[in-house]
């Protein structure tokens, strides 16, 4: 027994460095960015060490510029919250359809194929994201590969304008963040028992039913990971809403930014930083339990 | 034991993060601003190696370098934020023993008011904010703001507008009639914001790196420094340079080397080099911005000496006006209105 609580202690002990390194450098931070957005705005960027609940104030309200007594919803911030929720919700979806059979083509190749395959996915990770946005922003230029395409084979006589738009936006965040939703998708498929694929056609199920009856419930874990490890990415862009979406509208990340450079205003910055990560705890609360309320078994 | 640990812990975390050897040199400049073949001159003359770190703003610089532990020893900031810098104590004075060339600074930028004498910095480059035009598209008066806040039929949604805050209000309130870039005239402001609101529908972008976007015909006009416009006039003659009568800013970038250099003899050394007219017109070459040092005119490229980028016409180099930074109550309106604007 004793030795038992000894070796657990030992255990405890050995973990500590890994748990201070937790501590200090995940929630240390974030600690530091909560204070921070209870302050008061220095001269010049940083902040005083007066209390102050302005900065979360003027998160979600406002007083009209030039009617200070006019107090009213933040539109611009809600309108900039939005945005960035419903890109990102935007971005999540069209690689959950485009990731998935794509992990399944992967997925049903013969073992020894698909390591190529997967290599081939994780390929793009090995370059830096701004360089990839900038390959993106070389496809979809006014004279860049698509359009110059279009235009000698004579389908389009002018440039479609393809850059600066959500259109950029979407396809650039997509493309950037769409192997972290094919990887958990095939080590999901990876586990399928196929036998229950073929159960299902030997009941005279359709391909469809064998579809959304079998294959789906059975990968949805895969989803799921896939789902928040594209999520929280792209609520917090930066990079790629600013080269692609040409900087006309703000993301949350974009917004942030400006808070800390040029605003001069930190504590806003850190209550917004703060309301981010709000955003993004709330949306994976919602998203594990509606997952856990449809189960994760097998309907049939 | 404890205080050897954390000595040495720190030594290493330092000797890590940055070099500290002898003939180092470790500069912090704007992205795509430092000349290579400076660099490479530089590092012959001296034997001393430079590394380039790169930021993007002002206020960034500012962040970094008040948190310590940069490893930086020179620093290439703004004249609207150079008082900021001294006030605070980031720079140390130029040292006379190896600074001597101080007299080489152009007179009309040697008694600054931000650093009189030039006690703390020399000059990098200097230049405008105006107007990019493409005069085959648009063939109006093109010294004016209006082109981008009251823009004409054939430049809607051509425009982009450099995400710079200060700049872009200082030339919105110029155009409304305000003198001052941080008036507290509610009703200028007011008059700003809408005409920005108004405006903003017509711009396709607002973006910094957009030289080849301007030649290439993806964009039409925009608010736009003068040495990039020189570099995008240059792939394309259709392109031209506009000062808008109204008003519009004037800056200077300059080196300082920082109170907690860690190689500051280098860093001395390097800013002499710099007051040198044939390493200063290094500097104008590349970023196509003059420099402020007499006589590096004739150590500049042919294209440079007339172009209208550079050349400021007589009629317009009064219009021109220097900045400061605002005070944080103006700021904090010129943030909400640009907040407002990027919705």
């Amino acid at each position: 027994m004793a030795e038992q609580r000894e070796s657990h202690l030992w255990k405890w002990l050995l973990c500590t460095p890994a748990l201070l390194v937790l501590v200090l450098a995940a929630s240390g931070p974030l600690f530091i960015v909560l204070a921070y957005s209870f302050l008061t705005p220095g001269t010049m960027g940083g902040v005083r060490w007066e209390f102050s609940t302005e900065g979360w104030f003027r998160v979600f309200l406002q007083r009209d510029i030039f009617d200070p007594d006019e107090v009213r919803w933040n539109q611009a911030h809600l309108t900039i919250f939005w945005r960035s929720i419903s890109l990102s919700l935007q971005t999540t979806i069209i690689c959950a359809v485009l990731g998935f059979p794509t992990a399944w083509f992967i997925a049903t190749r013969p073992p020894h194929r698909r390591a190529l395959w997967l290599f081939l996915i994780t390929i793009p990770f090995w370059t830096n994201l701004l360089i990839r946005t900038f390959a993106i922003q070389e496809l979809i230029r006014n004279n860049g590969t698509i359009n110059t395409l279009l235009m000698r084979t004579g389908i389009i006589d002018s440039p479609i304008q393809m850059m600066f738009t959500d259109f950029a936006v979407l396809l650039g965040m997509a493309y950037v963040f769409m192997p972290l939703m094919v990887l958990p998708l095939y080590a999901a498929m990876d586990k399928l028992d196929f036998r229950l694929v073929e159960a299902g056609y030997d009941l005279y199920a359709s391909r469809i039913k064998v579809l959304w009856y079998v294959i789906l419930p059975l990968v949805k874990p895969g989803f799921i990971a896939g789902s928040i490890l594209v999520f929280i990415p792209s609520i917090g862009a930066y990079v790629t809403p600013r080269v692609l979406g040409g900087g006309r509208t703000m993301m949350l990340g974009n917004l942030i930014a400006l808070q800390f450079g040029q605003g001069r205003n930190w504590p806003l910055g850190a209550a917004l930083a703060v309301v981010m990560l709000v955003i993004v705890v709330t949306t994976l609360v919602l998203y594990l339990r509606w997952a856990n309320r449809e189960g994760g078994q097998v309907r049939v | 034991m404890k205080k050897t640990l954390t000595v040495s812990l720190v030594a290493l975390l330092a000797s890590g993060a940055m070099a500290k050897a002898e003939g180092v040199l470790n500069l912090y400049n704007w992205g795509n601003y430092t000349s290579p073949e400076l660099i490479e001159r530089f590092t012959e003359e001296t034997g001393i190696q430079v590394t380039v770190t790169d930021f993007d703003s002002n206020d960034t610089a500012l962040a970094r370098i008040r948190q310590g532990g940069h490893g930086f020893d020179i620093v290439v900031p703004s004249d609207t934020y150079i008082p900021v810098w001294i006030e605070e104590g980031l720079f140390q004075p130029l040292d006379p023993e190896i600074v001597t060339d101080r007299g080489n600074i152009a007179p009309q930028w040697l008694d600054v008011d931000y650093d009189q004498g030039r006690e703390y910095t020399v000059p990098w480059a200097w230049g405008t904010t105006g107007i990019i035009v493409n005069t085959s598209v648009y063939g109006g008066d093109i010294n004016t703001a209006g082109v981008i806040f009251e823009p004409p039929e054939e430049l809607r949604g051509r425009i982009n507008v450099i995400p710079e805050m200060s700049d872009v209000m200082s030339l919105a309130i110029y155009h409304v009639g305000g003198t001052d870039r941080c008036t507290d005239d509610m009703d200028v402001l007011r008059q700003v914001r809408d005409m920005l609101m108004e405006a903003k529908p017509h711009w396709l972008a607002l973006d910094y790196g957009t030289v080849d976007s301007y030649a290439a015909g993806d964009l039409d006009a925009g608010i736009y420094w003068n040495g990039a416009s020189m570099r995008a006039r240059l792939q394309n003659d259709d392109l031209a340079y506009g000062y808008p009568r109204a008003g519009y800013p004037l800056w200077m970038d300059n080196a300082a080397v920082l109170a907690d250099a860690q190689n500051p003899e280098n860093a001395m050394r390097f800013m002499n080099f710099i007051l040198q007219p044939e390493n200063a017109a290094l500097i104008s070459n590349f970023a196509r911005y003059a420099n402020g040092i007499t006589g590096s005119e004739a150590y500049m490229d042919e294209v440079m000496r007339d172009a209208p980028e550079i050349v400021v016409p007589d009629d317009l180099i009064g219009a021109g006006r220097f900045g400061q930074p605002c005070s944080e109550e103006i700021n904090d309106i010129h943030t909400q209105i640009w907040t407002e604007l990027l919705q």
